[in-house]
């Protein structure tokens, strides 16, 4: 383990940003986006400085680390702020600062209207400071914080336009529903430390291999469902729907390509206590497989541009969770495909920003149609996005997903065979759904009104779009070039050597094309070559209209939690006045009571207070003769 | 003599004050049983005195004299303050404290 002196500034200069803009308060509303973008970009810099440090030395040398200060130390129970660079962490570090600092300049011109633009820029590098500390920290402790930043981020975020009641709601939802993850992890680092006594990551690494299965099972499963919560897995998926209350570059920068995926990180970075733990690494593939279709299904319903890219987003994270939970075969396809789908969906969420913008904030795309002619370049940028993502060959989706459901397939056995196939139908529902948001927003007839100019988005809107496009395109190839990414990763998942292989390599894609193409064909007949109506069809099947509700996943869980706590809440609240405040009701009025009755005693007759003294003198008198006889 | 007899009478003019301040109304007639009480008390102090052959109970007679003394004061110009406004020397009649 090498260390290193300039890992710091990878988070301080994002945070020094957020810090800065946040007390400077209007002062800064000039210069504000510009600063937090170039902060952001320069952290970038140090990664980009990190990684040439990190091609330059040996494999085994590769990981940086540094200690920043000596955060608790009680007894032997010692844990430092430190920070770890290896070759997982590079990979998130270069995401997060690359597609950020893209971010931040498509939102330069997105939000040039808003008269908080500083803000948002502050909350912004907010986000990236504490994502970067997230996946860097050296500990599960270390982890936490960032965790909770991200959390707190993005419900500022998501919430940034609170003065709509139902975006405050929508916030406020996303951050109990990640509490539950939150816990989860909570319990996960108290286990670790309770079993293990140690909870930085090369500790419980080592303390895992003579550590009870029951144990590691139980922090496994506590990891998964933090990262559930964080990543919108089933059951916890409920509030990403939602969170596309924010601003859009909100909901690409983290909703899309980094803080949701933070849940695949934690499993992958775990990797040591699933490949122990054989119970909670089944339970993350069955977790991963059921979003994978519960979201695609989602998906195929929604008109909302963003939400359907949203529900795209849950499934496409369920594939990585499946690859994560595949053991040391998926650990790299799964941050493959994140990566790669950091960039497809971050430009696809991008496009979907750019157009809002030229349809005055309009989401619905039965509202939308033909805008292809109007906005050539975001049709290009998304429409590139949209191959990736379905898995056309060459483009970047094809090599990350085909190796996942690859996988799948050599997982043996039943469950092979089970995975494969969900995985699969997975695929095709994907090119399914996003097809019918490719037709239904560029190609099919025009159904926008006469007062609506669909317009090109400015050049700082495009630009990213253009890069990320780029990425969509190429990465795929660059990352599976000689094994390129798998090797690069090895160190941290330990090799994985030869195996058995269920299927050909080349069948597998095959059939995953096969299943692509019948999707879009569906699509494209549904939609392109057939009428489609300006308003959702109220005529429609049983299947639509569960799709449409999310599959039931608000109503559950309003029956399932929100009644029964409401019903709680209220009981208590009973509980609360009839039994604490009647209590303290009951003093008082005795009290009362007690004083009135005594005041009938106070007549103001002198001579009869007169008489009473007397009559008590002599009672007492003769009391204390009746005692000494 | 036998001492004891001084101490039967105490206790009678005790009772006759006793018996004077509850059920006489007039204040002055109350305010001289109040003074026939203090003084069958300092009878029984002195009497005592007396039996035991020490100065103790004379000396708290004394003491007791003075603060009659002084009750006499505040206490008359009280009752001749409550005639001068009400025009009674009753004592029924001063009751307004009690609302």
């Amino acid at each position: 383990m090498t260390t290193s002196t300039s890992l710091a500034y990878l988070i301080a200069l994002p945070l020094a940003g957020a810090v800065i803009l946040l007390l400077a308060g209007r002062r800064a509303d000039k210069w504000g986006h510009l600063f937090a973008t170039a902060l952001c970009a320069s952290s970038f810099g140090v990664g980009l400085y990190q990684l040439s440090q990190m091609m330059a030395a040996a494999p085994e040398e590769r990981a940086f680390s540094q200690k920043l200060f000596s955060w608790i130390s009680v007894g032997t129970f010692n844990v430092d702020a430190g920070l770890l660079l290896d070759q997982l962490s590079i990979c998130f570090v270069l995401l997060i600062t690359g597609v950020g600092t893209l971010i931040h300049i498509y939102s330069i011109s997105y939000m040039s209207h808003d008269p908080d633009r500083r803000r948002f820029f502050a909350y912004l590098n907010l986000f990236i400071a504490a994502m970067l500390l997230l996946v860097l920290g050296d500990s599960y402790l270390n982890l936490y914080v960032g965790w909770e930043g991200v959390g707190l981020a993005s419900y500022l975020l998501i919430g940034f336009w609170n003065q709509k009641p139902a975006y405050a709601t929508a916030s406020k939802k996303a951050f109990v529903m990640n509490r539950i993850g939150d816990m989860g992890l909570s319990f996960a680092i108290m286990i670790a430390f309770a079993t293990l006594g140690t909870v930085s990551f090369s500790g419980v690494k080592e303390a895992s291999e003579s550590a009870s299965t029951a144990a590691l099972t139980g922090i496994g499963i506590m990891l998964l469902v933090a990262a559930a919560g964080k990543s919108a897995q089933f059951p916890l998926q409920a509030w990403l729907g939602d969170a596309m209350a924010g601003p859009t570059p909100v909901s690409a920068l983290i909703h899309a390509a980094t803080m949701v995926t933070a849940g695949v990180y934690l499993i992958t970075r775990s990797n040591f206590i699933f490949d122990a733990a054989p119970t909670a690494q089944l339970l993350v593939v069955i977790v991963g497989a059921v979003t994978l279709i519960f979201g695609a299904l989602v998906g195929t319903a929604k008109d909302d541009i963003k939400k359907a890219l949203a529900a795209s987003t849950m499934s496409q994270i369920g594939y990585m969770i499946l690859a994560a939970g595949l053991g040391p075969a998926g650990y790299a396809f799964a941050i493959m495909h994140l990566l790669t789908h950091g960039f497809f969906k971050a430009g696809m969420f991008l496009g979907a920003g750019s157009v809002m913008h030229g349809m005055n904030d309009q989401v619905n795309m039965r509202r939308y149609g033909a805008l292809r002619k109007f906005m050539p370049i975001t049709f290009a940028t998304f429409g590139l996005g949209y191959l990736a993502i379905i898995g056309v060959p060459p483009f970047a989706g094809f090599y990350s997903k085909d190796a996942i459901i690859e996988t799948a397939f050599n997982a043996g056995g039943i469950k092979g065979i089970l995975l494969g196939s969900t995985a699969l139908l997975g695929a095709a529902i994907t090119a399914f759904y996003m097809t019918r948001v490719m037709v239904l927003t560029f190609t099919s007839p025009k159904r926008w009104e006469e007062d609506q100019h669909p317009h090109e988005s400015p050049i700082l809107m495009w630009l990213p779009m253009a890069v990320l496009a780029v990425g969509s395109v190429t990465t795929g190839y660059l990352f599976t070039r000689g094994d390129g990414l798998v090797h690069w990763l090895e160190p941290v998942f330990g090799e994985y050597g030869e195996h058995e292989e269920f299927l050909p390599a080349i069948v597998v894609s095959g059939l995953a094309i096969t299943a692509v193409v019948i999707g879009v064909a569906i699509a494209l007949v549904k939609y392109q070559f057939s009428e489609v109506d300006a308003k959702a069809p109220e005529n429609v099947t049983e299947f639509t209209l569960i799709a449409r509700k999310d599959l039931f996943q608000d109503s559950l869980n309003e029956a399932l939690f929100m009644r029964p706590g409401q019903a709680l809440t209220r009981l208590l609240v009973k509980g609360d006045h009839s039994v604490v405040d009647g209590a303290v009701r009951l003093v008082g009025r005795t009290a009362l009571s007690a004083g009135s009755e005594l005041r009938k005693t106070q007549t103001g007759f002198a001579r009869s207070y007169a008489a009473l003294i007397l009559i008590g003198a002599v009672a007492l008198i003769a009391a204390i003769w009746v005692v000494t006889q | 003599m036998n001492p004891y007899n001084y101490l039967y009478l105490a206790a009678l003019l005790f009772t006759i004050g006793a018996v004077g301040v509850v059920v006489r109304r007039n204040a002055i007639v109350v305010f001289m049983c109040v003074e026939l009480m203090l003084n069958a008390a300092n009878l029984t102090l002195v009497t005592f005195s007396r039996i035991n052959g020490t100065l103790d109970g004379q000396v708290v007679a004394f003491f007791t004299m003075v603060v009659a003394a002084c009750e006499v004061v505040v206490g008359l110009a009280i009752i001749v303050t409550i005639y001068r406004s009400r025009r009674s020397a009753s004592v029924d009649d001063a009751s307004l404290l009690r609302r």
